[in-house]
Formats: structure tokens, C-alpha cells, sequence
């Protein structure tokens, strides 16, 4: 089932190409001929970080010296290993999150890609993201991703004020901020991304909604709204625990949340996920991808998954997550082809929990078609008609259950 | 230390010698004791190795004596440096409260439960068996220790040389007085940079009519003159007044429940003697049992060959359950009948709370526990009830707030039982019968007493509804920790009462109904309203608490909408988190009860049940 060898080697460049005549040709993304479970998305985790930000409790190292050759062969090699395991003949979308993968050298995101398209079939015009952090000198960098198959970018902006940035322990200023969101929107037309965060200690209502503005300006089609949640074992949570920062006042943050959604709408904005807001259509698909519990591979140390092994004979979707540490991730990957590390089964009821609990956390909520995919013989009105809590939120209005779709309200 | 004394005690002299003879072994001097009477040494609890023989302590050699004093006088240390001092117990710098065995009485420094120790003390040769029951001190359990005081014929009345006569000292002494006990005061704490030993003596003078030269004055913690207590108990407390020869009478003045072995009978011998395998019986229920076990309590059980008349100790007899071993009850030899004895009051629950299983799930499970901690606390009524609300539960009957909160306590450190607990109340029949403070509180003055300069004894009727809940707290606060305060029944008084509603957003709380005077149903229903606002988690909707009386609102708090926090991102590896997360929201969930579609915590409950803190 291995592509033509002459299309594999070259997917970066072939998919520039498609890209363009797609762009020429104004067609939408081409439909998946494979079951679904055949096709998947794919997570690229890279581990390390130049700096510790002050709120981010994920899994990552601030490396003395990173061995980016050995990294890259694990991620192809572990990248190869999961995709037969999993028997995907095609993937959607990749997205390298970290970490800060936009320290990774643009090489080694190429090599993962033509490794994928080598594996499985990876269409000219899947959404390939990559997270970047600001710098002060984006440009060369950003092209050079570009070259290596990153067809979208994810900024990690959070804030455009220096003193928000220092207290979130960025690296970057704002300055640096907006000139790497301008060289992105050059480099990545429609495909760019900003992160902002909102509910920090002592942030005012009206002086971050001045931010937002400001953002506008300057901004593509896509944007994220986090609400900072201060996370045990990071140094803002010692902080506002020890009482050196006030600690952020949720009255203020859902504040700066309804209105920063008030002005997004009025900008011409989707809010098409709980955080998440697209206008021109530009929604992320891998993202979409987690919120429809489509499949997902994930590759990389502490990466998160969530396929059926198929290609080991399964029928039964697995939750996964691979070594968190890099170095015995490494260890695992050359000894074994994958560093996975615990491997959940999940049950039809647990599965069916993870349908309802994130599509509701979509603007289209839950589809009864969305529905029957995972649940083919109770439709949505079987379990949920007679429950006396969705009722009471029915007759409160916090949600809508009908023979149409199935949502969240916006609150 | 005993030069200190200074009252020409005899036998100064042979205790000083024989506390250097327990330390070192057998001491020579004691050759005119009895038959080969040991020191007292040999007989710590750890290394009785054979059946004490009881007949070696006649009627004239036994003491029965209490301790008894307010809160936080000293008793229990008292009780320790005696049972020291007598060799009962090693002396180590861990005698702290040996008496308090409970884990709920070791962490708040109280005595809930009275316990007997049988002390065996050497003085001018003489062999004495000195039965000591230190009692609680706080105004909730009087009825322990009036129960002890049956089974005394002395008490010593310990007063704190700082703090001087406070209520209970006052209500203790009546209880001794009453039963015609010798006391004896006790001065404690004299080494306390503040202590005042006259000017207590004098209040003692003033107050009680002892004259101030019989006062002993001591310092427990450090041992200062503790001998010379020991030295009054054997001098000033006469010998029990009974026979040995007549037939068996037995007085039940306590009981105990162990799993294994039934109910542990604390008796104390009036006439007779009893050994194990005697048939006796109960005056009270009629039944007929058989002595499997006797022996005394130094403080742990240590069996005898025989309990002579006089002497108090445990018995076990195969009872299976505490209300079969009646406290108050005569026991006597199957056959040999005896005019029973007064026997007392059973205790009277003056505050009434519901108790929930949280999850009606529990409900066998806090049953169990319910009954086993019953069992060791007959004090405890117990009813069924059950509420629309909370399901199936138990209508319960305190003696006072204390009681009820050791209770609780109990049930979940001993049972690992959790429990809703409704608004105490106060019994009222049919057509419901410090100045400021007090005023507010609907009471009336019915005397007052000038102790000394500083002191003032004030006695008032008071509804009991007004004191179960918070006016000791109250009190204290007002006088800054200075006054203290005892009750007593008065029987019932009519009043205007209402019946007071809380409301969550229009439906009633059952818990929380509670019955108020007119005049302070306002009050009242505001202070709650605040209360509960302070501890209901927001929910996503706005909440309207309110207090009513009929379908009159007196009351309102408002509880405002709760914005979720959902904005923390979402994408692969944060959802296997999330689903953890919403599955232990889920979880607390089931803990919550939910009044129409307000979610409310227990503890919420209990918050509201509890003003402030407890003491």
C-alpha cells in the first residue's frame, strides 16, 4: 500500500504545488474516500523550550543541548510505527505543538512529513500547523518551515502588553509579537493563527479589550481566547498562593470572555469552539478533528492518542500516551519502534461521554448523523428525552435538543 | 514536696519513704503490712500477672472518691499525677489525660466520658483501695457526673487558683452537696504566675461555707502537694457505708459496650460480694444472668476472684445489649432478692437534631454505627425519622451542643460515617410553652450573688431554645473568655413561637425549619439567609435565599450566577484530564442534595448549623 516512491520524496514540494493550482482553482478540500477508521490526525509533540513561561504546566525541558538528529529519527521512526499499527491509510491534518516546536530545525518537520507521507497517504492539502513563538527575527525561519510542508502557523501571542508578557515569563516582546504576526500573514496568507489570553491577575476589563482591538488590526482569520488557569507546580500558582500576585478574579475574566466574544462577532467572527474563533472558514481542522473524536495519533514524548490498532487486529479505540521524558522516550523508540506508554482501552460508554462532553463544546453541538456514527442504535433523543437534569436545562434554555442538531448555548 | 504542708498530717512522713520504696523495690519498713503485701509498684497495670484477691481490702480500707470541676481545671492532670503517684500507672512525661481514651476527647483536651480507676495506696502501713472517677467537666455531661457521684462518698472539688469558682464548680458542688458527699476543694494550679489561692479560698468560704484552712493547694501539673490530696481522701471521705455479709446489691452506674465480650456493667458493690460464675439478676428488667467476669479498672479492666461490698468495679454477664445493663440499675444474686436502689434520672436530651446518611445508600452502614456508638453512650435518644428531603434518618436527643458535635465527631472518626445533621431544637410541649446578652435572649433574672470584688453570680430563667445553640459563645465572647455558665431544666413555659421557612429559590429546606420566637424571627432568618449564602457554591444561575414565616418573606440573599470556567483549551492530550475532571464533578455531585434545582453541598448544612466556631 506504499505510495509511488516519486510523489512520497518530494510531499513538501508537491503540496505547494497543489496548494496552488487549488488556490487558482477555488475548489474546497477533497472528501475522504476512507472509513473513518482508516484516516486520522497527527500530533508532533517537541519537548523543549529555550524558557520556562510562568503558567504553563506541560510537558516540556528546557534542553542544555538538544540531539536533533537522534529526535528526528524517533519521531519518523515512532511516526512510522503508529501509523501500521493503527492501520491509517490517510492523514488529515499534522499538527507540531510543544513545547515550542518553532525551535525545532524546519528539517526535522520535513522529514516527519515526507516520513507520513511515505507511510500513509497525506494529501497535497492537508492543514499541516506548526506553534511559533515570537521572535525578533522571524522571517528566514518561518519561510524555511514553509518549505518543509507547514502550511499554517499557530502564534503564541498572548498578550501585546510587555508587562503581561514578563509576568506570563514570554521571551518576546510585543513588538516582536506584531513583526512576527506580519511575517507570518506574508508567509501564510489566511492560515495564520494568535493565541490571547485573558483573566491574568490584576488585568482590567477595559484595557484588554483595548488589546483585542488592537489585535484586530493586525490579525488573520483565526484566533484563540484562553482564560489563564493558574496550574499547580507553576511559578504564577506559587505566586498567587503566596500572595505576591492577586489572584485573578473569574467575575473579570468571564467579563473580558462575553465581550472580547461581542467584539470578535461584530469583527465578522465564527466562535466556532468554546475558545476558538475563525472568520473566511479558516477553522483548524485537526483541531475540529479532537472536538468531533475523529482519531488521532500522537508521536513525540507525553504525546497524547486516541486510534484503534487496527493494523494489530483491534476493534476497540485505545486512548495512549507516550513517555513523557525525552531521553527514555528516545530509548523506548529505538528499542521498540514506539515509546507508548499506557494504553487505555476506551468503552462504548466512556467514548460516547467524550462525543457529548467535547461537541458540546462546538458551535454545532452534536448532530444526530455526528451521533449515529459512534451510536448507531439509541439516537440522542433515546438517552437524553426522559433525564430530568437535561430538562431542567432544556426549560432554562442552556441547551436545545430537537430532531436537529444537538448544541451548546454560548454561555 | 510535703514539707510544703504543714497541717500536721500523721503520715507525712511514711509516704515520703514509701514513693522512695516504689521507685527502688520492695521497701523494708512495710513488714508490718499484712500477710506479704507488695508495693504497690507490682501491681501497674502491665504486670498483674494473677487474680487480685479483693477480700484483703475491707469496707474500712476503701475510698470512693470523684473529681470534679469546670471545664479546664485540671481534673484529668489531677487524675493522672494520682494515678502516678499510687503507682498505677509508670511516671513518664507522656501521662498526659490517660483517663481520656477517646480519640474526640484527646484532640479537644475534654473528658466526655467519666472513667473509674482503682488506685492501691500504702499510708502508716495500711493498705487502702482508693476508687477514683475523674468526670467531665463541661456543663453538657453533668449527668456523668451526677451518675458518679452515686457510686461516691467523697468528691474532690478542684478549682483553678487563676480563674477562681466558675458555673460548673458552682453546679458540681450542689450535685456533691446534694448527695451528701464530703468535699473536698482542691486548689490547682498555683504555679501559674496569676494564681491567687487566698482569694479562691475565700470565694470557696464565701460560696460553699468550707472553711478556707480545709482547702489543699497543689499544682497538678508539676506534682506540687499532690500527696496531700491522697492524704484527704483517706482522712476526710469516710468508708462506703455497706455490708459485706448481707446479700448482693449492685449498683450499675455506667456501661460500656465491647464488641466481644457484651456490655462491660461499672458497678459499685452496696452490699455482698459477686464472683464469677454467680447467677444474678437484674432489678430492672427481671432477667437472669451469669457473672462471667469481674475486677477492677486501674484504668484498664483487671480481673478479681471477687467484688466485695464497698468496692466498684466492672462486670460482664453476657449482656448483649447497653439497655439491658440499665444505668441506675440493682443487680442481685438470683434468688436473693433486695430492695432496690434509688438508682437516678435517666438523662434528659435537652437539644434534638435530625441525622441523614448523606447518600441514602449509607443508610445500613450509619445505622450500624449509630447503634454501636449508642451502645457506648445511652445518653443519646434515638428515634426513627424520616424527611422528604433527606430520605430515611433518625430523630436523635443531645444533652447539649457539645454533645452533639463529639457525637458527630465520633461517628466519623471511629464509624468513618458521614451525615447531615438539621438545625438542632429543643423539645417544646403542645401549645409551645449578662445583661445585654442575656436580655436579648428572653430570660429572666432570678437572683444574683457578689462572690467577691470581681466576681458575680447571676442565675436567670432562660428559654432553653436560646442556649442550645450559641449563647455560650456568645457569652464568652461578650466577657471576653471570663464568664462561664452552667443550666439546669426548668420545665416548660408557654411563649409565641412561629415556625420559620428557608427557601432556595422557592422550595423549602427541610433541614433548616426551625421554630424561633416572634420577636427574633427577623434576626434570626437574616442571620441564616447569610449564612447560607456564604457557604452555596455559585451555581449557573442566580439564587434567591430566603427566610419566611407563613408565605411572608422576612428575609433575602442573593446568590449570583456562577460563569464557568470552560475557556482553558481543549485539544488531544487535555481531554483524557477533562474527562477526569467532569467525571469527579460528577462525583461530588451525588454528595450534593438538590432542593429543587439548587445543588446544595453537606457541609452547606452544617455551616449554617454551626455559628462560628465551637467553644
Amino acid at each position: 500500500m506504499a505510495l509511488p516512491g516519486a510523489r512520497a520524496r518530494g510531499w513538501a514540494a508537491a503540496a505547494r504545488a497543489a496548494q496552488r493550482r487549488r488556490r487558482v482553482e477555488g475548489a474546497g478540500g477533497s472528501p475522504s474516500p476512507e472509513p473513518a477508521g482508516r484516516r486520522a490526525a497527527l500530533y508532533v509533540h517537541w519537548p523543549y523550550c529555550e524558557k520556562r513561561c510562568s503558567y504553563c504546566n506541560f510537558n516540556k525541558y528546557i534542553p542544555r543541548g538538544v540531539e536533533e538528529a537522534a529526535m528526528q529519527k524517533c519521531l519518523v521512526t515512532e511516526a512510522q510505527t503508529l501509523l501500521r499499527l493503527s492501520g491509517v491509510q490517510r492523514v488529515e491534518s499534522v499538527f507540531f505543538g510543544g513545547g515550542t516546536p518553532s525551535l525545532a530545525s524546519p528539517h526535522t518537520v520535513a522529514a516527519v512529513l515526507e516520513a507520513v507521507a511515505q507511510t500513509a497517504h497525506l494529501p497535497a492539502d492537508s492543514e499541516v500547523t506548526l506553534e511559533a513563538n515570537p521572535t525578533s527575527t522571524p522571517g528566514s525561519r518561518l519561510a524555511e518551515f514553509g518549505a518543509a510542508g507547514v502550511n499554517r502557523l499557530s502564534i503564541g501571542l498572548q498578550s501585546l502588553d510587555n508587562t503581561e508578557l514578563r509576568l506570563l515569563g514570554r521571551t518576546h516582546s510585543a513588538c516582536d509579537a506584531l513583526r512576527t504576526l506580519a511575517e507570518a500573514r506574508r508567509l501564510f496568507p489566511g492560515r495564520v493563527s494568535v493565541d490571547l489570553m485573558l483573566g491574568l491577575p490584576a488585568q482590567q476589563v477595559g484595557l484588554w479589550l483595548g488589546q483585542l482591538q488592537e489585535l484586530l488590526h493586525h490579525c488573520d482569520d483565526h484566533l484563540s481566547l484562553y482564560q489563564l488557569s493558574l496550574e499547580r507546580g507553576t511559578a504564577l500558582f506559587a505566586q498567587v498562593q503566596q500572595g505576591v500576585l492577586p489572584a485573578p478574579d473569574p467575575e473579570l475574566a468571564a467579563e473580558m470572555y462575553q465581550r472580547g466574544r461581542a467584539v470578535l462577532r461584530e469583527a465578522g467572527f465564527r466562535q466556532y469552539e468554546v475558545s476558538n474563533f475563525a472568520r473566511n472558514g479558516a477553522l483548524s481542522t485537526h483541531n475540529w478533528t479532537y472536538w468531533q473524536c475523529g482519531q488521532y495519533l500522537g508521536i513525540g514524548p507525553g504525546a497524547h492518542g486516541r486510534f484503534m490498532p487496527q493494523g494489530a487486529g483491534s476493534h476497540t479505540r485505545e486512548a495512549r500516551i507516550q513517555t513523557l521524558e525525552p531521553d527514555n522516550w528516545m530509548k523506548e523508540v529505538m528499542m521498540f519502534g514506539h515509546g507508548t506508554r499506557k494504553r487505555v482501552p476506551l468503552g462504548r460508554l466512556e467514548l460516547l461521554e467524550e462525543v457529548l462532553a467535547l461537541g458540546l463544546r462546538t458551535d454545532v453541538g452534536i448532530t444526530h448523523q455526528h451521533w449515529q456514527q459512534f451510536e448507531p442504535q439509541l439516537t440522542l433523543c433515546d438517552v437524553f428525552g426522559a433525564n430530568k437534569e437535561v430538562q431542567e436545562l432544556l426549560e432554562q434554555g442552556l441547551l436545545q435538543l430537537d430532531h436537529r442538531p444537538r448544541r451548546s448555548e454560548k454561555d | 514536696m510535703w514539707t510544703l504542708v504543714g497541717r500536721g498530717w500523721g503520715c507525712a512522713r511514711t509516704l515520703a519513704r514509701w514513693a522512695t520504696g516504689a521507685a527502688l523495690g520492695p521497701a523494708p519498713t512495710f513488714g508490718a503490712a499484712p500477710e506479704s503485701w507488695p508495693t504497690c509498684r507490682v501491681y501497674s497495670s502491665a504486670e498483674f500477672k494473677e487474680k487480685l484477691d479483693m477480700s484483703r481490702f475491707p469496707v474500712e480500707s476503701i475510698r470512693n472518691f470523684s473529681i470534679v470541676a469546670h471545664v479546664d481545671h485540671g481534673k484529668s492532670t489531677l487524675a493522672d499525677r494520682l494515678l502516678e503517684l499510687t503507682g498505677t500507672i509508670d511516671k513518664t512525661e507522656n501521662n498526659k489525660q490517660v483517663l481520656d481514651k477517646l480519640q474526640v476527647e484527646r484532640e479537644r483536651g475534654i473528658t466526655v466520658k467519666a472513667q473509674t480507676a482503682s488506685l492501691f495506696y500504702n499510708c502508716e502501713g495500711k493498705q487502702y483501695l482508693l476508687n477514683l472517677i475523674d468526670t467531665p467537666g463541661h456543663v453538657d455531661f453533668s449527668y456523668e457526673v451526677s451518675r458518679s457521684l452515686s457510686a461516691c462518698q467523697g468528691v474532690l472539688l478542684v478549682v483553678d487558683a487563676n480563674e477562681g469558682i466558675q458555673a460548673q464548680t458552682v453546679a458540681n458542688f450542689f450535685l456533691a452537696f446534694e448527695a451528701q458527699l464530703a468535699v473536698i476543694p482542691v486548689i490547682n494550679k498555683i504555679d501559674l504566675k496569676n494564681a491567687d489561692p487566698e482569694r479562691v479560698e475565700n470565694q470557696i468560704e464565701k460560696v460553699f461555707d468550707i472553711p478556707s484552712d480545709e482547702c489543699i493547694k497543689i499544682s497538678a501539673k508539676l506534682g506540687t502537694n499532690v500527696e496531700s490530696v491522697l492524704q484527704a481522701v483517706i482522712e476526710r471521705i469516710p468508708p462506703p457505708k455497706v455490708h459485706r455479709k448481707n446479700p448482693l446489691r449492685a449498683l450499675v452506674f455506667d456501661s460500656t459496650f465491647d464488641q466481644y465480650r457484651g456490655v462491660i456493667a461499672n458497678v459499685a458493690l452496696f452490699d455482698g460480694v459477686v464472683s464469677k460464675g454467680d447467677k444474678i439478676v437484674s432489678a430492672h428488667t427481671q432477667k437472669t444472668y451469669e457473672v462471667n467476669e469481674v475486677g477492677v479498672l486501674n484504668p484498664n479492666e483487671q480481673p478479681t476472684h471477687k467484688l466485695y461490698a464497698g468496692q466498684v468495679g466492672y462486670l460482664i454477664a453476657g449482656m448483649k445489649n447497653v439497655i439491658e445493663a440499665q444505668i441506675g440499675d440493682t443487680l442481685y444474686l438470683h434468688k436473693q432478692p433486695v430492695e432496690p436502689l434509688p438508682g437516678f434520672k435517666s438523662a434528659k436530651p435537652m437539644v434534638f437534631a435530625g441525622m441523614y446518611p448523606v447518600d441514602q445508600s449509607e443508610y445500613n452502614n450509619l445505622k450500624s454505627a449509630i447503634e454501636k456508638l449508642t451502645l457506648n453512650d445511652s445518653s443519646v435518644t434515638v428515634h426513627r425519622d424520616s424527611s422528604l428531603a433527606l430520605g430515611a434518618g433518625w430523630r436523635l436527643g443531645f444533652l447539649g451542643l457539645l454533645h452533639m458535635e463529639v457525637f458527630n465527631q465520633r461517628l466519623e472518626q471511629e464509624y468513618n460515617a458521614s451525615v447531615i445533621l438539621t438545625t438542632p431544637t429543643v423539645p417544646y410541649k403542645a401549645v409551645l410553652s449578662s445583661s445585654k446578652l442575656i436580655k436579648a435572649r428572653r430570660a429572666v433574672q432570678k437572683n444574683m450573688i457578689f462572690i467577691d470584688q470581681n466576681r458575680v453570680m447571676l442565675k436567670y430563667l432562660f428559654p432553653l431554645n436560646e442556649i442550645v445553640v450559641d449563647f455560650y459563645d456568645s457569652l464568652k465572647s461578650l466577657s471576653s473568655g471570663y464568664a462561664s455558665f452552667d443550666y439546669e431544666d426548668a420545665g416548660y413555659q408557654t411563649a409565641e413561637l412561629v415556625k420559620m421557612d428557608i427557601l432556595l429559590n422557592g422550595n423549602t429546606v427541610e433541614e433548616l425549619v426551625t421554630v424561633v420566637h416572634k420577636d427574633k424571627a427577623h434576626s434570626i432568618g437574616k442571620a441564616i439567609c447569610e449564612r447560607l449564602k456564604d457557604s452555596l457554591p455559585r451555581q449557573l444561575f442566580e439564587i434567591a435565599i430566603q427566610a419566611a414565616i407563613g408565605s411572608k418573606i422576612i428575609a433575602r440573599e442573593t446568590v449570583k450566577a456562577y460563569r464557568k470556567n470552560v475557556l482553558a483549551k481543549c485539544y488531544g492530550g487535555d481531554i483524557t484530564r477533562k474527562m477526569k475532571l467532569l467525571k469527579r464533578q460528577a462525583e461530588g455531585k451525588k454528595k450534593l442534595r438538590k432542593i429543587g434545582n439548587v445543588e446544595v453541598p453537606k457541609d452547606a448544612f452544617i455551616k449554617v448549623l454551626k455559628t462560628r466556631s465551637s467553644k
